[in-house]
């Protein structure tokens, strides 16, 4: 019994099941916090402590759906061409402000994890976590973060921004549709450019725009500054 | 069908191509994020057909919340670490998704143009 439960068909079953679950919950209720990641964690936990699965057992039989990780920040490459149009007036502009803001998302958390000496795998795992889950996770593998956390807070990351970005940008008298798009994506990736996308379609439209180039600046920023220090 | 399996090898292809130069640079930049620019930069110049990859991308994009389930299923494994630290956690993302919503918004509302 034990060898069934513990095979590749019951945990991918498991997984997608939790999965779908969270994303009806979150199709019926739909808030932020309802976020399909965040539910599915919630369920699939429990189950797999009462299913006595380990968590190397479980990584094991879910690695045909993690595989999926790096051709998915690929395919990203055919949604920033599907995009590219509505920026071509912006570029610069844009490509100097997501730099700057790639500089301030991974310097502040630097900054946060070194006045509370934090350990060196926590600070990692959270300096991309402005940037869209496949490819975070990747930056974090390279510099040997805590990948279960990478994961959590670029979740939690978007999720915060899509609640109080657009109340943020009002406050700070941030005008232009592009700037308020830009600072959606850039700071919470997917989730916040699906805020975005309700906010106006200009906005929507950079905001896809402004994760893959946030996605791009980081991982190049990351092991710069890892390098300096 | 047939066009559905090219789609899926043309992300193959830019894959294993981001990974040689990721490797030729030490493993700097993940290879993926190569593969992306690489192909970006192909759908631009035409060299590859929107409609030979939409299918498999579409699929690979709207599911994606999936394919990162598993990693964060760890937190299992290191709840232990994470929950020593959970001020730092808490306080980094807060303030940091803050400062980056506030840095990006007031920069190009400056330096930008309207579309």
């Amino acid at each position: 019994m034990k060898n069934i439960i513990n095979s590749e068909p019951v945990i991918l079953a498991l997984t997608i099941f939790c999965f779908l679950l969270g994303t009806l919950i979150n199709k019926k209720y739909s808030k932020p916090y309802t976020s399909p990641i965040l539910l599915a964690i919630i369920f699939l936990i429990p189950l797999l402590l009462v299913l006595d699965i380990d968590y190397p057992t479980y990584e094991k039989g879910t690695h045909v759906i993690t595989f999926l990780l790096a051709p998915t920040v690929v395919a990203l490459g055919y949604n920033m061409h599907k995009q590219s149009k509505s920026i071509k007036k912006n570029i610069v502009p844009i490509l100097i402000t997501v730099f700057i803001g790639s500089l301030v998302g991974v310097l502040s958390v630097i900054g946060i994890c070194k006045l509370f000496n934090a350990p060196m795998e926590i600070m990692t795992a959270m300096e991309p976590k402005s940037v869209t889950m496949p490819i975070a996770l990747g930056i974090s593998e390279r510099s040997h973060g805590i990948l279960s956390l990478t994961a959590v807070s670029v979740a939690i990351c978007g999720i915060l921004g899509s609640v109080i970005g657009p109340w943020l940008l009002e406050k700070i008298k941030v005008k232009s549709p592009v700037a308020k798009g830009l600072a959606m994506g850039a700071a919470s990736h997917g989730i916040g450019t699906a805020r975005a996308m309700e906010m106006g379609p200009v906005e929507g439209a950079v905001a896809g725009m402004a994760i893959g180039i946030m996605g791009i600046f980081t991982s190049i920023i990351i092991p710069i500054i890892e390098k300096l220090m | 069908m047939a066009n559905g399996l090219k789609g899926i090898l043309i992300i193959l292809v830019y894959l294993i191509l981001g990974n040689c130069l990721s490797y030729a640079i030490d493993n700097f930049i993940p290879g993926s994020v190569f593969g992306m620019i690489l192909l970006f930069i192909s759908l631009q110049i035409g060299f590859v057909k929107e409609e030979s990859i939409e299918s498999i991308a579409t699929f690979l994009t709207t599911n994606m919340t999936l394919f990162f389930l598993p990693p964060a299923i760890g937190l299992m494994a290191s709840y232990k670490i994470l929950g020593d630290n959970i001020l730092t956690i808490v306080l980094s993302v807060v303030v940091s998704t803050i400062l980056v919503i506030a840095v990006v918004g007031k920069i190009q509302d400056k330096i930008g143009k309207d579309e």
